[in-house]
């Protein structure tokens, strides 16, 4: 059975971050479950964890009134869920929704920032894996926004 | 082409008329003298539809099945929604086949990555089928399709089928879903960086919206699939099919007969052009 310490450092997020500093990360971290259809969380509670998933597949999702919840992005194994934790204020900016039995870990959000926060160069090198991730979710929305295969306005 | 005069729709019968989605309609359509024959899997046709207009249609049927000339038409402008109004022994008019096809025998022996957008998968479709009738020609079949919602899927049916082969996996992304959807949602490039392939024996045939398929080829780079080994299959404004009235011209090259499959390296430079 491996060990916390194993597990975060060996999910692809912190693949290749210093030992020492992964060591650090560990004491932040714990092993969660969720059902399927059970939920990480909801738009607008406070963003108190990163979870790295290690098996399993979760919705992000946001509540559309009258409507049943759109799915915008879905995340696998080996992916991060959930950036709001990085930055004030601090509140998820959807909801996440198990939609498999999902093993991951959670690491504890204020943990996390007080670590980063006491030495700027594991903050960078957690930054740097987290910039990615933005970018290329940010990529993502902007050819959902163009809504790249409806209907042509014009065609013959 | 087969007619004696390229310029001449051929009168073609229609035989079966099926609705794909709710604007897509699959049309089979009986060759003529000059249709009849062979086609490249990525070429197309131009429809004409008496007395409204004239529009370029991939083929999308089976390449091998030479009885029938199967185009998917999305009905959104008086053309295209005219076409897909035509039921079993109506008349249209037929140019072709023209264009450049998907490079199917300079890929033989490597890996494929087929990556379609939309009603992209259809032109691709006739590439597939050639792939399966010849599977021993081609190593591993990676299929990557992204559209909008569970409800705009094509060929749904036999995309399940081709994911139950052996050395044909099948991805399926949409953009936006409901929560009874249990499948991936995102955007299409994204699943690129998540395969493991060899990008140095993997010839990659992308077809869809052009933001798609720039967004695609950019991950295909990114992932070390040369340019050489990246097609595209443009869409532009086909209007002779012949590479004379210059409609469709993309630089310089006219998308009717240099295209509509182009290597990556060809298109680099223009698919980030503003047009006007």
């Amino acid at each position: 059975m491996k060990s916390i310490a194993q597990l975060v450092c060996e999910h692809p997020f912190f693949q290749g971050l210093d030992s020492e500093f992964c060591d650090l990360m560990c004491g932040c971290a714990r092993n969660v479950r969720f059902d399927p259809g059970e939920y990480l969380f909801h738009q607008g509670e406070n963003a108190d964890y990163l979870y790295l998933i290690r098996h399993g597949q979760v919705a992000l999702e946001l509540a559309v009134p009258g409507k049943s919840p759109v799915s915008f992005q879905t995340l696998h194994d080996g992916d991060v869920v959930g950036i709001s934790w990085v930055l004030p204020p601090y509140h998820w900016a959807s909801d996440a929704r198990a939609m498999s039995l999902t093993r991951a870990i959670a690491m504890d959000a204020h943990c996390l920032r007080k670590k980063c926060d006491d030495d700027p160069a594991l903050g960078y090198a957690v930054l740097k894996r987290l910039l990615p991730i933005l970018t290329s979710r940010l990529n993502a929305t902007q050819m959902q926004i163009l809504d790249v295969y409806g209907a042509p306005e014009q065609q013959p | 082409m087969n007619s004696p005069d390229a310029w001449m729709p051929e009168p073609v019968r229609v035989l079966r008329r099926k609705q794909e989605l709710e604007t897509t309609w699959t049309l089979e359509l009986e060759p003529g003298q000059a249709s009849k024959g062979a086609f490249a899997p990525g070429q197309f046709n131009m429809l004409y539809v008496f007395g409204v207009g004239e529009i370029p249609i991939s083929l999308s049927g089976d390449p091998g099945q030479t009885d029938r000339l199967v185009h998917t038409v999305r009905a959104v402008g008086p053309a295209s929604r005219q076409l897909a109004t035509l039921r079993p022994m109506a008349t249209v008019g037929l140019r072709g086949p023209f264009g450049t096809g998907w490079p199917l025998a300079a890929a033989e022996g490597s890996d494929l990555l087929i990556i379609a957008g939309g009603l992209g998968l259809a032109p691709l479709r006739p590439a597939i089928y050639h792939v399966l009738n010849n599977r021993e020609r081609y190593g591993r079949v990676v299929l990557l399709y992204g559209t909008r919602s569970p409800d705009d899927i094509l060929f749904r049916e036999q995309l399940d089928a081709w994911n139950r082969l052996p050395d044909f996996d099948v991805h399926i992304t949409v953009d936006h879903a409901g929560s009874d959807w249990i499948g991936k949602v995102g955007v299409v490039p994204a699943l690129v960086p998540t395969l493991a392939f060899d990008p140095e024996d993997t010839v990659a045939m992308v077809c869809g919206p052009e933001i798609m398929m720039r967004f695609t080829a950019s991950a295909l780079r990114d992932a070390g699939v040369d340019d050489q080994s990246i097609y595209l299959s443009m869409e532009r404004n086909m209007k002779c099919a012949l590479g004379h009235c210059g409609h469709c011209q993309f630089g310089s090259t006219f998308v009717c007969k240099d295209g509509p499959v182009l290597s990556f390296d060809r298109l680099r430079g223009l698919l980030s052009l503003k047009e006007f």
